[in-house]
């Protein structure tokens, strides 16, 4: 395997929650992200998944320190983001990119295409002035816009046509890993399937990392070499993407892969679901020991006490569970 | 006698930029306790079909411009508004995809919950409350007593939708028109609602129209589903048959392109091209221009809904000429 380009090691990022009108008072944490270590290799695609709320966003900004980091280190090639200067950060966004959800808002509406691609050339110097429409034409034929839409306006594309343009944007400075932060999820499925195409080829020719943020395990499923799946700020399980889908071993990937509606009316009606009772708890005021156990089938006392660490769970893969064996004994798994 | 019958409906915006044909000519019927999905990709008509039928269209910009929709002997399109508050929201009734935003901000859950029985049914506010409060504990909603007055940002999205999902039900209706109700939620939330809007429907003995842009919600839910493109429908069948069997392109298309199916590894299908301006006028199949199978004759003939096995319905004349 490739060293990595991008390692975090028990990365926390936790907001505080003041209270007050006269004096305010910090009243509690909020924590987004509590403690996530993970490896990101060249060229390799690394799903993100979990329900809203679970601190995905939070983890993407956290990398890219458009927020503050509480505790622990982001590594990008060797250079330790979290204590870098702004002026090092701003150089490090030359090789660290990233894709919004929603394409309507992530473009400037008063900026031409050309001006929203022009700019990151012109910002970091990428190429002189007068190579700059060439490089902006080039920045648009790979992402399979014409460049003769050069002097349109946003409004004047469809929305899978923008998140084209926001992904050329983020190809204009030729970074080593892009994160890209639910970029399907506001698109229909035939637009979809074109933004993930584009996507996967891109990070092949480019040699490409990407980190992708998704809630839909199906659309990470096809597009992931290794998916995270995430739970109130901590990573829960680990591994292969197609491994970890089809083979879950944590309670709450069982319960998220068995939510996944099947297009197969058959398969989708002999399904045993296993439904999850209830929201995610608050993540100001979570549930002691796993996180998961208010709402896991198979939590027992233990579980209020202590929280559970990532172990292994087969080759490449890690879980955070304190039954994880004594639960695959019960489903008669290996 | 079908609950609902609905012919030839057409609805357009009159708009600066033109005439926005939005839905063009759909006619189906829904038969007593049935649940039929409505697919079809965002702007192909789903929603105005839907608006259109509870009289919730705007107009202007908005006009009915054809049509009928037969319910117990009223036309839905054209009755009087009093007759038509008289059937909405007591015997037809809808829920919204954005619970966020539908409940009214200011008014506590309980006011809003019983308001339907209290316009629609003689009924003391007592009585009305006790009915909110077995309905908020039918739909799920722990601890209902507590949770009967808050309001409505005190719950979350899932939370919100159940309340929206009791409110829609209270009276209970014979029809409810569900308008992407789970696509704002997550997938985890998505199955409890799913599950929630079965068991109801086994209850209370409703028809469901179920609309969703998600392939995989309506083969699990859906008795026959319908496929439109563009305003119109392009395919109908039993979920069996539409899943197994599509004959319609662009059905075959949408089914390609879904990635759950696909290994990894292999490029997921794509439908060239972008949908048809639907304030231009279409000529031939609207669908044409993006298809692989479509000829000259495509291009110039406007195809008909028509059935191609008893329970299969297809507007594809290379289809209904047994060519594809």
């Amino acid at each position: 395997m490739p060293p990595p380009i991008l390692q975090l090691n028990d990365v926390k990022t936790h907001f505080p929650v003041e209270s007050g009108f006269f004096r305010r008072q910090q009243t509690g944490t909020v924590k987004a992200v509590d403690g996530v270590s993970l490896t990101v290799a060249r060229g390799e695609v690394l799903g993100l998944v979990g329900e809203s709320g679970c601190g995905k966003s939070t983890l993407a900004r956290t990398i890219l320190q458009l927020v503050p980091t509480t505790a622990g280190t982001v590594i990008l090639e060797g250079k330790n983001l979290t204590a870098a200067s702004s002026a090092e950060i701003l150089a490090a966004r030359h090789d660290l990119q990233m894709v919004f959800q929603d394409p309507f808002a992530s473009l400037n509406p008063r900026m031409t295409i050309f001006a929203t691609l022009a700019e990151p050339l012109i910002v970091h110097r990428v190429v002189p002035r007068e190579k700059v429409a060439e490089r902006v034409a080039l920045l648009m034929a790979k992402v399979g816009l014409s460049p003769q839409f050069m002097e349109k306006y946003p409004h004047e594309f469809s929305g899978g046509q923008r998140q084209r343009i926001a992904i050329a944007r983020a190809l204009a400075l030729e970074p080593k890993v892009i994160i890209a932060d639910e970029p399907v999820s506001a698109l229909d499925v035939s637009i979809q399937a074109q933004i993930l195409n584009l996507l996967s080829q891109l990070c092949r020719e480019m040699n490409l990392a990407l980190i992708f943020i998704a809630h839909d395990l199906s659309v990470v499923k096809h597009i992931s070499d290794r998916v995270a799946v995430m739970y109130l700020g901590k990573i829960v399980e680990l591994g292969p993407a197609a491994e970890v889908i089809e083979r879950p071993r944590h309670p709450y990937t069982r319960a998220l892969v068995s939510a996944i509606p099947t297009p197969n009316p058959e398969i989708e009606r002999a399904k045993k679901r296993l439904v999850l009772a209830g929201d995610p708890p608050s993540p100001l005021n979570p549930p002691a020991g796993c996180a998961f156990h208010p709402r896991c089938s198979y939590a027992q006392e233990k579980c209020k006490l202590s929280v559970p660490p990532l172990i292994p769970a087969g080759p490449n893969r890690e879980a955070a569970c304190l039954r994880l064996d004594e639960i695959a004994d019960q489903s008669g798994e290996t | 006698m079908p609950l609902l019958e609905v012919t030839d409906l057409r609805t357009t915006f009159h708009t600066r930029s033109g005439v926005y044909r939005a839905v063009d000519g759909v006619s189906f019927s829904l038969a007593k306790g049935e649940t039929l999905g409505l697919v079809g990709e965002s702007g192909s008509g789903k929603s105005v079909t839907c608006y259109s039928l509870m009289g919730l269209v705007p107009q202007p910009p908005g006009r009915i411009e054809s049509g009928t929709a037969m319910f117990d002997g009223v036309d839905l399109l054209h009755c009087a508004p009093a007759q038509l508050r008289a059937i909405r929201g007591k015997r037809i009734a809808m829920i919204f995809q954005d619970p966020m935003t539908s409940l009214n901000p200011y008014l506590r859950i309980s006011e809003q919950l019983i308001e339907p029985l209290l316009i629609h049914e003689k009924i003391s506010k007592a009585d009305a409350l006790a009915r909110g409060l077995a309905m908020l504990e039918a739909v799920g909603i722990n601890d209902a007593g507590n949770r009967l007055h808050a309001y409505p940002h005190e719950f979350s999205g899932g939370m919100r939708q159940r309340v929206m999902i009791a409110m829609a039900l209270i009276t209970p209706p014979e029809i409810l028109i569900a308008d992407e109700p789970t696509t704002a939620l997550d997938v985890t939330v998505q199955a409890q609602i799913l599950e929630l809007i079965k068991k109801l429907q086994n209850e209370l003995g409703m028809a469901v129209i179920f609309v969703t842009h998600d392939l995989g919600v309506v083969s699990g839910l859906c008795d026959r589903v319908q496929v439109m493109y563009a305003g119109r429908i392009v395919e109908t069948a039993d979920t069996r048959t539409l899943f197994h069997a599509p004959r319609h392109p662009y059905t075959k298309a949408l089914q390609r392109s879904i990635p759950s199916l696909q290994p990894k590894g292999r490029e997921l299908y794509t439908i060239p091209g972008l949908p048809p301006d639907l304030s231009k006028p279409i000529a031939g199949c609207a669908f044409a221009p993006r298809c692989e199978f479509s000829t000259d004759y495509c291009r110039r003939t406007d195809p008909k809904l028509a059935a191609v096995t008893p329970t299969q319905a297809t507007a594809c004349l290379r289809v209904q000429n047994s060519e594809i």
